[in-house]
């Protein structure tokens, strides 16, 4: 069976902004003045034209190729200027390659934003319609969805008000429900459902999967690791306009957990930046799940073991090893939480070449965030080994940390530091 | 448009025959209309052209009424400066008549140009966001201003009933005349509407651009007062014969003249052929400069 997409070399170049050109003398600055519009004519006239092997030229996708059978649900992840827009917009057909060429077979949805064309002068009534039609619906078949629409966004009441009354998140969940109701066979998704609240959001998930179990290919770009792995079955990691990894999703979450993190495992074993005096080494350090199946990433209230690979460097036996790690804001590292082996009255004794150290953490407190962890070694008081950028980090996901399906972390304001479960009851002397 | 799914309930598998093939990449050269993908858009003219409307009046005590109060207050302005003060010879009907004769088929085309040239900027969160062919935008400038049209149109007849004016049998006419004004206006708009995306300027040109037009069109004098010389060059302006010929339909100022409509014609279709190949041809780069 033919695929449903084929990218084949697929590259798109744009021009980046010129440096303009400063002027030093009241004289210079005046003829500047005086000759500005035929500078900006020759700038403005740029964006649209190339020369050949201009500097600023910017290769926002580099012969990338790829191909999705139907019914694929493939994540397209990679870190911002990646490429993943570019590539949405040219396999949306709204803006065309440099070169090569994408076949695709069947009829294609592309989802960038939610509520495009919705005009505030308008009723959600109208707007439903208005972006409906924008999506490339016929109104007859807005027609025989809408009660369906509507009732999925859940803004019955305020249909014929006009949406420059609506609320942020109304406006969202109504443009998704016009959105959901599309029937193509190629749904291309960007990070929308970074929007709305935490209920609407499982809806929209829901919603994503049964379009995707209904035999339809769909297309999703996404920050939330979590998100993707639920949803796709393949992965594309994105670098630079480069496939970097396209595979598994698990496979590919895991490397653009790596990509992201540049002084992370592979290194952890070279790396020369440590203090101790290396009698053993912290050579690797990843992230379990209770089946000993490697971790891209967790979510609050899950169960994680925390692997620590020690290489011990000289042939004697290492007895009385202590070993803690330590978990560090990313953004100004401050710390979050410690724990070492001797606070639980564990102490290692190290006989082979090669240990694995591990730690199980039960129901994870950390709110949805991105973590350093920090390892070190210790015998007798001394360092064995402490390496000085960290061992690697712990992304979290918006978990169920209290089993009920609320998560405060999305609730409040500011977001917390930690999260802590408790018994509410009555009082009763 | 036609969708695979037979039935509409989620689960169903799609069959894979029904698929239809589309590459894409990078156009080469000029590219053609595609006048059948345009068809399928239809209901989003439909609503585009609602929805300008809509916005337009939207909170506003007289509404639609604009469209009456605009060409009505400008008549009787030109009437006073031109038709009392200045004097200007108006072919022997009333002077209030044969502006606003003038003004009706002026307005129209002066809307429908400034609105379709900037169309492409006021929806650029629509280009960088979807896709649909873009010609869509033009096009509901042009049905968005056709409606102030009619209205304007309805007020000249009540004026015609008013001064008991029947018009000429050349009537049958009228939809050539509108055909060229809508060539004209939308031929021009489609070129300086791809033009505008990449060069900011057309949008700032245009408005005074379109006053001082409005002096190289027969719509405060008649087309009598230029030198006979240079009547026929004159009447390269495609609105000369539009104008005319609707003071000649509804006044009886002149016979109807065949000559300058045929001119104006020619005219026309050549515009709009260079303004819509210009458009597709620029319509690739559209996205990326908006």
């Amino acid at each position: 069976m033919k695929p449903v997409i084929e990218v084949k070399a697929l590259s798109k170049k744009y021009r980046l902004g010129l440096k303009e050109s400063r002027s030093e003398t009241i004289a210079a600055s005046l003829w500047q003045t005086l000759k500005a519009p035929i500078d900006n004519f020759k700038r403005i006239r740029k964006l649209s034209a190339f020369e050949e092997d201009s500097e600023s030229i910017f290769w926002a996708l580099h012969e990338i190729s790829f191909s999705v059978q139907q019914g694929e649900v493939l994540g397209i992840i990679g870190h911002n200027g990646a490429g993943k827009s570019t590539l949405l917009k040219i396999l949306s057909q709204i803006t065309y390659p440099s070169s090569g060429e994408v076949v695709m077979r069947g009829r294609v949805a592309s989802l960038l934003e939610v509520g495009t064309g919705f005009h505030p002068e308008l009723t959600g009534r109208e707007n439903v319609y208005m972006n409906g039609t924008i999506l490339g619906m016929t109104r007859k078949e807005i027609d025989r969805k809408f009660d369906e629409i509507v009732d999925f966004s859940g803004v019955e009441k305020h249909l014929d008000t006009p949406v420059k009354f609506y609320s942020s998140g109304m406006k969202v969940r109504l443009g998704f429900a016009v959105a959901a109701h599309l029937e193509p066979e190629i749904l291309i998704v960007d990070e929308v459902l970074a929007v709305g609240d935490i209920g609407f959001q499982r809806k929209c998930l829901g919603k994503m999967g049964e379009v995707a179990s209904g035999g339809r290919t769909v297309l999703f770009v996404s920050h939330q690791m979590a998100a993707v792995q639920a949803l796709c079955s393949r992965g594309l990691l994105l670098a630079n306009g480069k496939v970097l990894c396209n595979g598994d999703v698990n496979t590919v979450v895991h490397s653009y957990l790596q990509a992201f993190n540049p002084e992370s495992v592979t290194e952890l074993s070279t790396t020369t930046e440590r203090e101790g005096n290396s009698k053993a080494r912290i050579v690797d350090f990843c992230l379990l799940d209770d089946n000993h199946q490697p971790l891209a990433s967790t979510y609050s209230g899950g169960d994680l073991i925390l692997k620590f690979s020690i290489y011990k460097m000289d042939n004697t036996i290492l007895s009385g090893v202590d070993i803690g790690f330590s978990i560090h804001n990313t953004d100004d590292d401050s710390l979050c939480t410690i724990l070492y082996g001797s606070y639980t009255g564990k102490l290692f004794t190290l006989k082979n070449d090669r240990t694995e150290l591990c730690c199980r953490i039960n129901n994870l407190p950390l709110p949805e965030g991105k973590y350093k962890v920090r390892a070190q070694l210790m015998q007798n008081g001394e360092v064995v080994d402490y390496p000085t950028q960290g061992v690697g980090y712990l992304e979290v996901m918006t978990g169920d940390f209290f089993g009920t399906g609320v998560r405060a972390d999305k609730l409040t304001r500011s977001k917390p530091e930690f999260l802590m479960s408790g018994t509410w009851t009555t009082y009763e002397s | 448009m036609a969708t695979a799914f037979g039935n509409e309930k989620m689960g169903t598998v799609i069959t894979k025959t029904e698929l239809q093939e589309k590459i894409i990449r990078q156009p080469k050269g000029w590219i053609g209309v595609d006048w059948k993908e345009l068809a399928r858009y239809k209901d989003l003219l439909w609503f585009l052209t609602i929805r300008s409307i809509k916005a337009k009046y939207a909170q506003s005590i007289l509404g639609v009424g604009w469209a009456v109060i605009q060409p009505l207050f400008s008549t009787l302005v030109y009437t006073v400066v031109f038709g009392n003060l200045a004097r200007i010879d108006s072919n022997g009907v009333p002077y209030f008549l044969f502006s606003l004769v003038g003004l009706v088929a002026w307005t129209f085309f002066s809307n429908t140009l400034s609105d379709s040239a900037s169309s492409l900027i006021t929806n650029a969160n629509l280009i960088t966001k979807v896709y649909f062919p873009r010609l869509v935008l033009p096009l509901s400038s042009v049905f968005s201003k056709g409606v102030d049209f009619l209205i304007s149109f309805i007020l000249l007849v009540v004026f015609l009933v008013i001064y008991k004016l029947k018009p000429a049998p050349e009537l049958i006419l009228l939809p050539w005349l509108i055909l060229i004004l809508l060539l004209t206006s939308l031929g021009t708009g489609l070129f300086l509407s791809a033009l505008a995306v990449q060069f900011r300027d057309i949008k700032y040109a245009l408005t005074f651009g379109i006053q001082l037009l409005m002096y190289a069109a027969p719509v405060v004098y008649p087309t009598t007062n230029v030198p006979v010389a240079y009547q026929t060059l004159y009447a390269l302006n495609p609105m000369v014969g539009v104008i005319e010929g609707f003071r000649a339909i509804f006044l009886g100022t002149m016979p109807f003249p065949y000559h300058w409509v045929l001119m104006g014609t020619t005219v026309a279709v050549l515009i709009f052929g260079i303004g819509i190949f210009f458009f597709k041809r620029m319509e690739r780069t559209f996205a990326d400069v908006a």
